[in-house]
């Protein structure tokens, strides 16, 4: 009667050992690492680096464990902090000949200990949240109304081009907010620019009113469009935001959005927040320049001259010198967008800008003067500038949509459009929640969480064992695999372990071990009732299920609420303790008792069961009596 | 080893009145400290600022505070935190600082009033990771240190008020919808009652003591609450299951037998709880302190209010055995999951 089909065994035996495997990353601790990231937003570091890496490293005489490739930086895993200290020197040296303009930079990191084929499994260690190890959190707001505003400004300039085009006179276009305005002498010609806005322009949706003697139409964003401005905005600042933090070196900085119009910033191991804060809040600017094409610049681009007067020398992206006026044509501020696409008329990739109303018109007037000439597009980051993309102009370009195509993949279109964009914040940002941590501090809580859970696991198994003997034992094996089945989901799902996550571990063994209590109470009164051994463990098990289940919906409801409504740490709390009632139940009910089949099914005579002394009121006749069942 | 020897019923509903006095009067004390003291909410959900700083020597709380007093930033508070070298700030949100500014404004004046200097360091740690951060040098000596600020924006802080809010509205009405698929109504409304009682006297706790009372209280809070109604539904179960066993018994013996033999998993279950509860008060540090607390009011409570409180209203709202024979032939269906839940 108590034992179980081979196949559930089988179960319990994979989840242990899944169990184990994915546990076991979080013990192996962490070894010194350098990890290189690019320090240039024109520079992206591809798959092919880490080799290069490896043979800097070892041509020093120095032994990584690994190199490897990961999201877009390579990391280098040393044997101990003087190997780590040394590697830095090395790469710093070598990938950066001009300390003062560092291409890549090359910062101190941490990387788990966990054997190769460990990692190969994806079994890694649960990434341990600011509170744990120190740095800093900020929670920024996006100002959306700036965006929108943005958006209905370049949309006005839009409207008066395509107006102009098709000669449709109109009494007046102004920008009321995130709405345009437009006024007409007369309906017809209102009528005849609706059909041609709504057709050219599905962005707006448009209504009429009268006022006095004019007609008004009035164009707002539709809000599939709305949504997608605030979505590109919000997606913009997150790339601003990672080539700047980039600069800090910091070794895992978080960057993610967090609900519609927010983002989160951690950077660990960063305790200066003003520093941090300055680089946040710095601004890259975009510059539009007339390339020198003179005979004096060619010569100084080839090195064989002095830069000519009122010119000034920069690098491209290849590395090659190129020669440009100082004179500045448009700045970023008149860029309303950039993105990746594709020609037209030949399917090459290209890049469409949008320029604004003001920017629309300088462009046209300086393309129209310099047909067959090159432009520069620069990008300024911390005082240095840099040739994104020179391209030659082909033709008057009106209307404010230019279009750079030609000898571009269609990666270095998507890298190229995002450098344009990445100069500025789409819109503005502002922190509304700060957190500095120590690292002290940090350790200390690692040490204070881990302490509670052991002590208290301790004295819990302690009362098992004592009160309920072996089946205490059952119970005490059964709560540690829940243990061990939480940290391992949580790795699994590489979730972020806090303080309050750790509590939540706690306080959820603690409520675990109600369902053993509740078996054990339950089998105990069945050999109380005077039920054969086999049979009270059977119907124990059977009818205390009911309960469990019981139980563990209500403390659920709870769960999920905090989960929906919860935020940052109560959040982390939320997911952990749902997690640990859905292992609870697992191992409290279906391991218990594969254990307890294990040990019990096989005995066809069994006398007695070893859960503790049971007191029989009916047998004792007032007396006291224990009888042991 | 057995704890509860009980030969016979403990009468509990005789004593009913007293335990539902006792609550009322708990429940009134609790609903008057949270009107006149209020709760003492902390910075997540007001906003302000908090500044926690370490000093090589006990801290000369009357200096911190005056340095803090002459930077003119309001209402502010000074106090020890877990030792004499720590000390918390708290700040409020002042019209025209510059509340990001803050942090560095503060640690800048304490580091000058222990006569050091701010500057900003790079190290690295001793695991190999690197850390900059800004310290207060006074020689080679560092007299005071930043160990964790905390800034939080008005906004924030109202959201979060809202959210935690409609959290433990979501709990609740959650938890009426299970009771009231699971049970009768007079269950459902007696096992609300009996655990709103508990959520209120934690409140009035936090409210009497002005202990501070921060999201992850507010975590505490919320998971006692359904941990405590679970509590509840065990008895009810076996109330329902007593009724259909002993057809003779009248009501209020059937509400005693139930509890009786369901105390022994009720005090050991929420013993172990406890165990583990009272092991993150002791060891779990500062932090943890409050959300500990907490757990322990609501457990303690619980145990009560189940008991005492929600039975005691199924009491007195009446229940009979016809309430749950009409539903009881439906009931005993051995492949409902639910049915016959007992201990």
């Amino acid at each position: 009667m108590n034992r179980y089909p081979l196949w559930k065994y089988a179960i319990l035996a994979v989840a242990l050992v899944i169990g184990l495997l994915y546990t076991a990353p979080n013990f192996f601790g962490e070894a010194p690492a350098v990890q290189v990231s690019s320090g240039k937003a024109t520079l992206k570091l591809e798959p092919s680096f880490a080799p290069r890496v490896q043979q800097l490293l070892e041509q020093a005489g120095l032994k990584p464990d690994f190199v490897q490739f990961e999201g877009n930086s390579v990391k280098a895993r040393l044997s101990d902090t003087d190997a780590q200290l040394k590697a830095k020197d090395v790469l710093s040296r070598a990938l950066n000949p001009d300390p003062s303009d560092p291409s890549y930079i090359v910062a101190l990191n941490l990387l788990s200990r966990s054997p190769a084929w460990l990692s190969a499994l994806h079994a890694l260690p649960m990434y341990l949240g600011l509170d744990l190890r120190g740095g800093v959190h900020f929670l920024m707001q996006v100002d959306m109304k700036a965006a929108l505003t943005k958006k209905a400004e370049s949309l006005t300039g839009d409207v008066r081009t395509l107006l102009r085009d098709k000669n449709i006179r109109h009494a007046g276009i102004t920008r009321d907010g995130e709405s345009l305005e437009l006024r007409f002498r007369e309906r017809d010609t209102l009528v005849a620019a609706q059909q041609l806005l709504a057709d050219q322009l599905p962005d707006l949706q448009w209504s009429e009113s009268a006022d006095g003697g004019d007609y008004k139409l009035r164009g707002t964003l539709k809000p599939a469009a709305a949504r997608l401005v605030q979505e590109q905005a919000l997606k913009q600042n997150i790339t601003t935001l990672h080539n700047r933090v980039n600069e800090l070196g910091v070794a895992e900085p978080v960057i993610q959005q967090q609900g519609l119009d927010r983002v989160v910033v951690q950077l660990p191991g960063v305790q200066d927040t003003a520093k941090a804060k300055d680089i946040i809040g710095r601004t890259a600017t975009l510059e539009v320049r007339m390339v020198n094409e003179s005979a004096e610049a060619r010569e100084a681009e080839r090195g064989n001259g002095p830069v000519p007067f009122g010119s000034e020398r920069y690098l491209e992206r290849n590395g090659a010198p190129i020669i440009v006026f100082r004179q500045v044509v448009l700045t970023g501020d008149n860029l309303t967008d950039a993105q990746a696409g594709f020609d037209g008329q030949t399917q090459e990739p290209a890049v469409h800008l949008t320029l604004d109303a003001k920017g629309s018109r300088i462009f046209r007037d300086i393309t129209r003067e310099n047909i067959g000439k090159r432009m520069a597009i620069l990008l300024f980051e911390k005082g240095k500038g840099e040739v994104v993309t020179a391209p030659v102009i082909r033709s008057e370009i009106g209307g404010g949509r230019v279009q750079i195509s030609g000898r571009m993949t269609t990666a270095e279109a998507a890298d190229t459009a995002l450098l344009l964009r990445a100069g500025s914040l789409a819109a503005p940002m502002e922190i509304i929640e700060e957190r500095t941590i120590g690292p002290s501090l940090g350790a200390d809580n690692i040490a204070k969480g881990f302490n509670s859970v052991l002590y208290g696991f301790a004295a819990i198994a302690l009362f098992m064992c004592v009160y309920y003997a072996l089946f205490g034992v059952f119970s005490t094996l059964a709560l540690a695999f829940n243990l061990l089945l939480l940290v391992a989901v949580l790795s699994m799902l590489q979730a972020t372990l806090t303080l309050p996550g750790i509590a939540a571990i706690a306080l959820t063994l603690g409520m675990a071990i109600d369902a053993n209590v509740l078996i054990n109470e339950r089998v105990r009164e069945e050999l109380r009732a005077g039920a054969p051994p086999q049979l009270a463990i059977h119907n124990g098990y059977d009818r205390a299920w009911a309960t469990i289940l019981d139980s563990n919906i209500t403390t659920l409801i709870a769960g999920v609420a905090l989960l929906a409504f919860g935020s940052g740490p109560v959040r982390g709390f939320a997911v952990v303790h749902c997690l640990g009632i859905l292992t609870s139940m697992f191992s409290a009910v279906m391991f218990s008792r594969g254990l307890v089949n294990l040990w019990y099914g096989g005995k066809k005579r069994l006398k007695s069961v070893s859960i503790g002394q049971i007191w029989k009121a009916e047998d004792s006749g007032g007396g006291k009596k224990p009888a042991k069942a | 080893m057995e704890f509860f020897r009980i030969r016979r019923d403990i009468p509990f509903m005789r004593h009913a009145l007293v335990f539902n006095i006792i609550s009322l009067v708990t429940f009134l004390a609790a609903v008057f400290f949270l009107v006149t003291r209020g709760l003492h909410l902390s910075i997540e959900f007001t906003g302000g600022t908090v500044i926690e700083v370490a000093y090589t020597q006990p801290a000369d709380l009357p200096k911190v505070r005056s340095t803090i007093e002459s930077l003119n930033l309001g209402d502010s508070q000074v106090q020890n935190f877990g030792s004499s070298r720590d000390v918390l700030i708290r700040l409020p949100l002042g019209e025209g600082v510059k509340q990001t500014e803050l942090v560095d404004g503060v640690f800048d004046a304490l580091c000058k009033a222990e006569g050091g200097a701010l500057e900003s360091r790079q190290g690295v740690s001793d695991k190999g990771e690197s850390i900059s951060k800004r310290v207060c040098a006074a020689g080679a000596a560092e007299p005071v240190s930043l160990q964790r600020s905390e800034f939080v924006g008005p906004q924030v802080g109202k959201e979060l008020a809202v959210d935690g809010a409609m959290a433990l509205a979501f709990v609740i009405v959650g938890i009426m919808i299970y009771l009231a698929l699971r049970f009768e109504w007079k269950f459902a409304v007696a096992a609300i009652v009996a655990n709103l009682h508990d959520v209120v006297i934690i409140l009035g706790f936090f409210a009497f003591f002005q202990w501070e009372f921060s999201l992850a209280v507010l975590a505490a809070v919320l998971a006692v609450l359904g941990y405590s109604v679970n509590e509840s539904v065990v008895i009810f179960d076996r109330i329902r299951e007593t009724f259909r066993r002993f057809r003779k018994l009248a009501p209020t013996e059937v509400i005693d037998h139930a509890i009786t033999s369901t105390i022994s998993r009720t005090i050991i279950t929420h013993g172990s709880t406890q165990l583990m509860v009272l092991s993150m008060l002791i060891f779990g540090g500062p932090t943890l302190h409050y959300f500990s607390l907490a757990l322990t009011v609501g457990i303690l409570f619980g145990i009560y209010s189940s008991v005492f409180v929600a039975a005691a209203i199924v009491m007195w709202l009446g229940i009979k055995r016809e309430d749950l024979v009409k539903a009881g032939s439906k009931e005993i269906d051995p492949n409902d999951p639910n049915s016959g839940a007992v201990v």
